[in-house]
C-alpha cells in the first residue's frame, strides 16, 4: 500500500465490501505418473485485516497447496488450478500476469515456511539476505537496505543486530533463525502473512517466544495471518476462526470458540477427543481409527466415511455439501446436526 | 525417590562429555559439550518414566548411554543390579538383549532395502536363543499381530506403509527380544494427529501386556503426562526436577519446569487471555561452556548472587519432591 507502483491491478468495483483475502472454490491438481491427484478439493476462506484464520489439518490435508497456489509458488505443471478463484481486495490474483503476480508476491501478502534453516541460503549472510527485500523490490543500494535490515532484525528481537548481521544462518539458533525468516517476510509490511507450521521444528519454550512475536506484529501492523498448522493447542491460543481440512476439502468452518466447544464435523471431533487429557489419565485414548486416504485412491461420496463413527449409507454415495449452520459456521457432515448434539452435552 | 517395587534400572551420576578438538594433526582438546552432566535415576518394574526438556538437554544422549550405544565419560547404568559398563562378553549382550529401543522418525529408521519380516526378525541374527532358525518366522509373524498389523504383510517393504503403521514396525523390532526396558524417542512426534493416539494405546496395551518399563523421551508434554508414572524434567544435561506426574505437572517447584508448562498451547480458546504465560528470554546456553552455579539462572527470574556461586542439588525441597532450585517454590501453572 505504501508504494504506489503496486497498483497496477486494476482495483474491482466491489473492493470495499471484499474481504481482504478470499479463497473461492480452490482446485487444486497435480498431474503425476501414477494418475491425477486432487490435492485442493473446492476449497473458500476469507481473511480480514487483523484477523487470525487457523487452517488445521493433517499431511496431505492440502492446506499447504491452498497456501502455496495464494503465493503462486506452485510448480505448474505439475500442478494446475481447474477452478477457483483467489481475491485480494477483490481482484482474481490467478487472472493477472507473472510480472503483476511477484508486486504482490513478497510484498503485499508473504510467506514464512516451517524450516527455517532450509528456507535461507546458507552461503549468503542473513543481512544480505534480508536487505535483498529492499534492493530488489524498493531499488535501495546496499547500504540503506542493509541498515533497514538491522532495523528489522530489532523488530524480531534479535539481540546485539548490528553486530550479527554479517552472520550466516547456521550461527543462528533455531528460534533465531525463524526470527530471520519473520524479518524478511514483514520487511516490505505485507496486508497478509501466511505462516507454514512456523514452529513445527521449534522447542515450545521457543515456540512461545515466536507465536507471541507474530501476535505483536500483527497487532501493530493490523496484517492478516493464515496460521497453517496441526497444532490444536497453538490454534487455540491465537486464532480466530478455524478451517479444518481434510483431504483437500474444508470439512468444518467456524469461529475458534465454537470448535473447541462443540465441534460440528466427525473429524473435528475425532481430532478433540484424541488429546490426551488430565482426567484421561490410565484409560485408552479416543482414536480416530483407520488412516488418513490415498489422495490417488480417494474413498467415494465424503472422504472420511471409512474413519467416521456416525457414517450412513448415504456418506457413501453423496458428497456432502458443506451444511451452513450459521452466518458463521459450516460443517461439511450429513449428520452435522447429531454430531452437535454429542458435542454440546 | 525409589520407585515403588522392584528396580530394574539404576542409574547414578551419569556423566557423558564429547571432546571438542582443535587441529587436524595435533589433536588438542579445547573443551568438552557436557551432554549429559551427572545423571541419576531409579526405574521400577513395569514403570514408566518420562523425560521431557528442549533440544540439546542431553534426553538423546542419554537414550544412547542407557541402550550401552555410547560409554558413559563416567557414572554408573545397572541393570538388574549389574553394571553394563563392567559386564563383558555373553554378560553384556544379555543386558542389551534386555534394554531395546523405538526411534523417533519411522521413515528414517527403517531400512528401506529389507522386507518387514527381516527388519523385525534381524534381532534374532545376534540373539538367536530367543528365536531358533526355524521359528523365526512364525516368531516375526506373531510378533506382527501383537503390533496390530496384518501377519501376511511380512513380506512388503517399509514403503508400503503408512508412518503410523511403520512405528508398529519400529515396536515390533523393539519387542522382539522380550526386553524389560524400552526406551521410547520421541515415538509419536513424527506421527500424524490423528495417528498418535493409536500408538499411544499399543504402547499402553504391550506395557500392560508384557510387563514392560518405558523411558519415555518426548517434547510434546500432553503426551507425556498421559503415559508417565515419573516425570524427569531436563535442562543442559542435568535433571532439575524429578516426581511423580501431578507433582511435576500440578506442583511444579523448579522455574524452568514451571516456564516449560506455561509455555504449552493448551487446546482450549477459553481464558486464553487470562493464562499466566512465562515466556523465556533467549536460548538455552551452549552445553560446552554451562553458566556456573546453577545453569537455569542465565534465564531465571527468580535468579540471585547465590544461583552463580553454588550449584542446587536435586533434593526434595517445599514441592515434596526433588527440586534443584535454590528457591524451589510449588506453583501450579496450569490451572491458575
Amino acid at each position: 500500500m505504501n508504494n504506489p507502483s503496486v497498483d497496477t491491478a486494476p482495483p474491482a468495483a466491489d473492493a470495499a465490501t471484499e474481504p481482504l483475502l478470499a479463497v473461492d472454490n480452490l482446485h487444486v491438481e497435480f498431474v503425476t505418473r501414477q494418475g491425477l491427484v486432487r490435492a485442493v478439493n473446492g476449497v473458500s476462506y476469507t481473511v480480514n485485516p487483523g484477523e487470525s484464520l487457523a487452517v488445521l489439518g493433517e499431511s496431505g490435508s492440502g492446506k499447504s497447496v491452498t497456501a502455496q497456489a495464494i503465493m503462486g509458488i506452485l510448480d505448474m505443471p505439475p500442478a494446475r488450478i481447474p477452478k477457483g478463484e483467489i481475491r485480494f481486495r477483490g481482484t482474481d490474483l490467478l487472472k493477472l500476469s507473472d510480472q503483476a503476480r511477484s508486486q504482490i508476491r513478497g510484498q503485499r501478502i508473504a510467506m514464512i515456511f516451517q524450516d527455517a534453516l532450509s528456507s535461507l541460503n546458507p552461503v549468503l549472510t542473513v543481512g544480505w539476505q534480508i536487505s535483498e527485500m529492499f534492493r530488489v523490490h524498493r531499488g535501495m543500494n546496499k547500504r540503506d537496505a542493509m541498515k533497514k535490515a538491522v532495523e528489522l532484525m530489532d523488530r524480531v528481537r534479535i539481540p546485539a543486530a548490528r553486530q550479527r548481521v554479517n552472520d550466516y544462518p547456521h550461527q543462528f539458533s533455531g528460534g533465531m533463525r525463524q526470527r530471520i525468516m519473520i524479518a524478511m517476510s514483514i520487511a516490505l509490511d505485507p496486508e497478509v502473512l501466511i505462516a507454514d507450521e512456523p514452529t513445527t521444528a521449534l522447542d515450545v519454550t521457543v515456540q512461545a517466544q515466536i507465536m507471541e512475536l507474530l501476535a505483536e506484529l500483527q497487532r501493530e501492523s493490523n496484517m492478516g495471518l493464515i496460521l497453517i498448522t496441526h497444532d490444536l493447542g497453538v490454534v487455540a491460543d491465537v486464532a480466530d476462526k478455524i478451517a479444518v481440512m481434510y483431504a483437500g476439502r474444508i470439512v468444518e468452518h467456524a469461529p475458534v470458540h465454537d470448535v473447541y466447544k462443540s465441534p460440528a464435523h466427525p473429524y473435528s471431533k475425532g481430532l478433540l477427543d484424541s488429546i490426551p487429557r488430565v482426567d484421561m489419565k490410565g484409560q485408552e485414548l479416543y482414536a480416530i481409527k483407520g488412516l488418513p486416504p490415498n489422495l490417488l485412491d480417494m474413498p467415494s461420496g465424503c472422504a472420511f466415511h471409512p474413519r467416521c463413527p456416525y457414517r450412513r449409507d448415504n456418506c457413501v454415495t453423496d458428497v456432502p455439501p458443506l451444511y451452513e449452520i450459521s452466518g458463521t459456521r459450516g460443517s461439511a457432515c450429513h449428520y452435522y446436526r447429531e454430531v452437535l448434539d454429542d458435542t454440546v452435552g | 525417590m525409589t520407585p515403588s517395587g522392584e528396580r530394574i534400572l539404576e542409574v547414578r551420576d551419569l556423566v557423558k562429555h564429547f571432546p571438542l578438538t582443535q587441529g587436524i594433526v595435533l589433536k588438542r582438546q579445547i573443551g568438552a559439550i557436557k551432554a549429559v552432566d551427572g545423571v541419576s535415576f531409579d526405574l521400577g518394574r513395569g514403570e514408566t518414566l518420562g523425560v521431557v526438556g528442549e533440544s540439546g538437554c542431553g534426553k538423546s544422549t542419554l537414550a544412547k548411554l542407557l541402550m550401552a550405544l555410547e560409554r558413559p565419560t563416567s557414572g554408573s547404568v545397572k541393570i538388574n543390579g549389574v553394571d553394563m559398563a563392567k559386564a563383558r562378553g555373553g554378560e553384556l549382550k544379555r543386558m542389551r538383549r534386555n534394554i531395546q529401543m523405538v526411534m523417533q522418525d519411522p521413515y528414517t529408521s527403517l531400512n528401506p532395502r529389507m522386507t518387514v519380516g527381516d527388519i523385525i526378525g534381524e534381532p534374532f541374527e545376534i540373539h538367536s536363543e530367543v528365536a531358533p532358525k526355524g521359528d523365526r518366522r512364525r516368531k516375526v509373524q506373531e510378533l506382527l499381530e501383537v503390533v496390530g498389523l496384518n501377519p501376511e504383510h511380512i513380506n512388503r517393504y517399509p514403503h508400503q506403509f503408512s508412518g503410523g503403521q511403520r512405528q508398529r514396525i519400529g515396536i515390533a523390532r523393539g519387542l522382539a527380544l522380550q526386553p524389560e526396558v524400552i526406551i521410547c524417542d520421541e515415538p509419536v512426534s513424527a506421527l500424524d494427529v490423528s495417528i498418535q493416539a493409536q500408538v499411544m494405546n499399543l504402547l499402553e496395551r504391550l506395557q500392560d501386556e508384557f510387563g514392560l518399563a518405558y523411558i519415555f523421551i518426548a517434547h510434546d508434554l500432553s503426551v507425556v503426562r498421559h503415559i508417565s508414572d515419573r516425570v524427569a524434567v531436563m535442562y543442559l544435561g542435568k535433571i532439575v526436577e524429578l516426581g511423580k506426574d501431578i507433582d511435576i505437572y500440578e506442583r511444579p517447584s523448579h522455574p524452568y519446569t514451571q516456564a516449560l508448562l506455561s509455555a504449552v498451547p493448551v487446546p482450549d480458546p477459553e481464558g486464553r487471555e487470562q493464562r499466566e504465560r512465562i515466556i523465556l528470554q533467549g536460548d538455552p546456553p551452549s552445553p560446552a561452556n554451562p553458566p556456573s552455579g546453577c545453569r537455569f539462572r542465565t534465564r531465571c527470574w527468580k535468579a540471585q548472587d547465590i544461583c552463580a556461586e553454588q550449584e542446587p542439588l536435586l533434593e526434595i525441597r517445599s514441592g515434596g519432591h526433588p527440586s534443584a532450585c535454590h528457591f524451589a517454590e510449588a506453583h501450579d501453572v496450569i490451572s491458575a
